[in-house]
This record gives structure tokens, sequence and C-alpha cells, in this order.
């Protein structure tokens, strides 16, 4: 064992590295905020969709988690535009981010429009109030209360597998890496750096959420 | 010169399942012996124990599993040895997998009622006795749906073992789509292969999740 570890050169590459995990963050929110509106609409289609949508929404959810995330990528990138489809690596690691989290999180949302029960419902109209007063004072919370932890974990989770789409060299924090690597060959003092940063990425963000979830949802925890 | 896509090239791609199936079995085997003792450790009545145990989860769940193996790929070399792709990819999933499946276990062995403890306790059985004969046994029943649903993930898992150049399924992907350049059927076949592989296994974690009824993701 002679190897003599040098941070030297990553340690100077720390703008580049910032900038690479600010790119990661980016790129999981716009792919969370957007798969959470592919959600919302394939769970309305599932609990409340005709036949065939429902088969639909169902396929698409098995297809996407019974396949591993670097196909689905690559099917995207390589695939799409033989069909006529010009992306960039970029907007195919969006894209694909966003198919794969919007079958995820279906069935959390789901879950959670189930969580609310029928008779909360009827009880809201039997007092008079319109289906959309039901809906934004009786429904939205509980449900919301419901999928929070579920959702943000499957938004950290998400930030994890994105260090993935450096595969197709599409720009965040591991294809930083990949690069720095490549002009310094320090491959381990790298991505142990780099690992940190996930680390420290994901530490913070369960923080954050946790103490979202202490303000907004907490104080209306009832006694049992 | 441009291949076509024969069936010397689908064989070639159900070929490289074998090598798929073998990594994933090695990972569990492997991440089931590890999970076990993590699932020990975060039970255990030492707090450093578990401190150490939950500090192992948190590192593994809050890292990628891409650069897990990149560490241990790369790690090597700094330990002076020369290690194959195979290697580094097992030993990088068997790290990774005894974390969550550690994680899993210990949810389980939680599950038990306390009581179940105590009574054991009262008997005066030993640590080994009482987790031989009374907990494992009934956590095992809780467990497997969970645990089977594990094993999608694991198989899915494999694919990143392509990125350090195990050539695997969807290596083999990229193999034949750079000589054939039918991008949409070379990985839709893969993405097809895997479907059929993992898709059992999930429709039974379901099934077993209903007969027990739990609920596990």
């Amino acid at each position: 064992m002679n190897y003599v570890f040098q941070f030297g050169e990553v340690f100077n590459a720390w703008q580049d590295l910032l900038y690479g995990a600010w790119l990661t963050i980016q790129l999981s929110a716009m792919a969370m905020v957007l798969g959470l509106i592919v959600a919302v609409a394939g769970a309305l289609g599932k609990t409340a969709g005709p036949r065939p949508v429902r088969w639909l929404v169902d396929t698409y959810v098995e297809i996407i988690r019974n396949t591993p995330f670097l196909v689905q990528i690559f099917l995207i990138f390589f695939g799409l535009p033989r069909a006529g489809v010009r992306l960039d690596a970029n907007e195919a690691a969006l894209l694909a981010m966003v198919v794969n989290v919007g079958a995820y999180a279906t069935e959390i949302v789901r879950a959670g429009i189930e969580t609310i029960h029928k008779g909360q419902i009827e009880a809201g109209r039997a007092l008079g109030l319109k289906p959309l007063q039901v809906f934004s004072y009786i429904v939205i919370f509980p449900a919301l209360k419901a999928i929070y932890p579920a959702l943000t974990s499957q938004f950290i989770l998400l930030m994890l597998t994105s260090s993935v789409v450096s595969a197709i060299s599409a720009e965040e924090l591991t294809a930083i890496a990949n690069n720095l690597q490549s002009q310094t060959f320090r491959s381990f003092e790298i991505y142990l750096v780099v690992t940190g940063m996930y680390l420290a990425m994901s530490l913070m963000f369960s923080g954050v959420f946790a103490l979202i979830y202490k303000v907004v949802f907490a104080p209306t925890d009832v006694a049992r | 010169m441009i291949r076509q896509f024969t069936s010397a090239e689908l064989l070639f791609l159900i070929s490289s399942v074998r090598w798929t199936l073998l990594l994933s079995a090695i990972a569990f085997v492997g991440g089931a012996t590890g999970g076990l003792l993590v699932a020990f450790a975060r039970t255990s009545t030492w707090p450093w124990l578990r401190a150490t145990a939950a500090g192992y989860i948190q590192i593994f769940q809050g890292t990628p599993l891409l650069m897990q193996l990149f560490l241990v790929f790369f790690g090597a070399t700094f330990l002076g040895l020369n290690i194959d792709p195979l290697a580094a990819a097992a030993i990088g999933l068997t790290l990774n997998g005894a974390a969550f499946l550690g994680e899993i276990w210990r949810g389980c062995i939680q599950a038990i009622p306390k009581g179940q403890w105590e009574a054991s306790t009262a008997l005066g059985l030993h640590y080994f006795t009482r987790m031989k004969d009374i907990i494992l046994p009934q956590a095992a029943k809780i467990a497997v749906a969970p645990t089977v649903g594990f094993l999608v993930l694991l198989v899915k898992s494999t694919s990143l073992a392509s990125i350090i150049g195990f050539v695997e399924l969807t290596r083999a992907g990229q193999i034949v789509n750079n000589a054939t350049f039918r991008p949409f059927l070379v990985f839709g076949v893969v993405a097809v292969i895997y479907f059929i592989l993992c898709w059992p296994l999930s429709l039974y974690s379901r099934h077993l999740e209903k007969k027990f009824g739990t609920v596990s993701r």
C-alpha cells in the first residue's frame, strides 16, 4: 500500500463541484415538479378514469417500476432521435427523470387520494359546500399531509438516482466529477469528495423537509 | 459497416442475462448476510452499536449507488489491488444491499410485540436462542414481502455495473447498439428482458403483502 492521497486538485476545483451540486439540485427539482404533474394526472386517471385510462396508467407505472432507470435513459436519449425527436443530453436526462419519478409518484398520490374518507366529502357537500370548496377546505390538506413523507423521500431518492444521467454526459455533479477525473486521474479522491457532497445534500434536504413538516403539518396531529 | 440485428444479436443479449443474474445472486447472498448483521446491530441493546449501524445505513442510503461502485472500483487501486469489474460491482452491491436489507429487517424485528421479548427474557432464554427460536421465525414471515420487493430493486441496480465496464445485460445492449445502431429495438429488447425478470417478483411481493397484511414500500 503505497498510495499517496492528493486532494489538492480536487479542492482546486471546488467551484466546479459546487456548481455541479447546484445543477444536480436544479435538475432534480425540475424533474420532481414536472413529475408531480404527471403523477397527479396519473393518479386521477387511475382512481376516477374510465377503464382504458386506468389500464394505460397501470401499464405505464408497471413498465417504469420494473425496468432499470439506466435503460430508460438510453431508450430516450438514443431511441427518440431515431424517431425524429431531437434531444440534447440535458433534455433527455430531464425527460427520463420526469417519466421515471412520475410513475413512482403516481402510486404515492393515488394512495394519498384514497386516505380521504368518502364520508368527509359527503359531509362537506351536505353542509352546502361546492365541489371546489370541498376540495380546497377538506380534501387537499389531509391528502398532502398523508403523501408528504413519501414524496419528500422520493425526491431525495431522485436526487441520488440523478447521478446515473452522467452516463449520457448530461451536466450535473457526477458528470463534472467524471470530467475532473479524466483531467487529473485522482479518481478515488474525487469520488470520495463528491460522495460526501451527495451525503451532505441528502442530509440537508431531509432536515429541511422534516422542519417543514413540523411547522406545516404536525400542529394538526390529532392525539389518539 | 453496420451490422443487422439478427437472431445472433438477440441470442447475445439473452445469454448476457446470466451475468445479470449471477451478479444479483452474489449481491443478494452477500447483502443478506451483511443485512442480518446490520439488523442485529440496529436492534442491539448497546447504544454505540446501534449508532454505528445507523450511520452505516445513512451513508449507503444517502449517497448514489453509482458513487459507491466508483469508490469500490477506484478504491481497490489505492489498496494496490487489481480488481475486475465483476468483483467491484459485487462488493459495491453487497455493501449497499446490506444497508437496505438491514433497515428492512430492523423494522420486521421491531414489529414483533414487546411481550414476546419480555416473555422470552423471563423464561431465561439466551440472546441467540431467543432470536433463533422466538423472534426471527415471526419476523421472517413479515420480512418476505419487502425482501422480494428489494430483489426487484437489486436486479435493476445491477445495470449500473455496466458503467464500470462489467458486461451484463445493459452493457451487452450498448455493445449491440454500437454495432447495429438500432437503439429503439436493442434497448427495447433489453427493457423487455428486465421486465420479464422483475415483474413476476413485483407481483409476488404484492401478493405476499396482501396475504400477510403488511404494508411495505
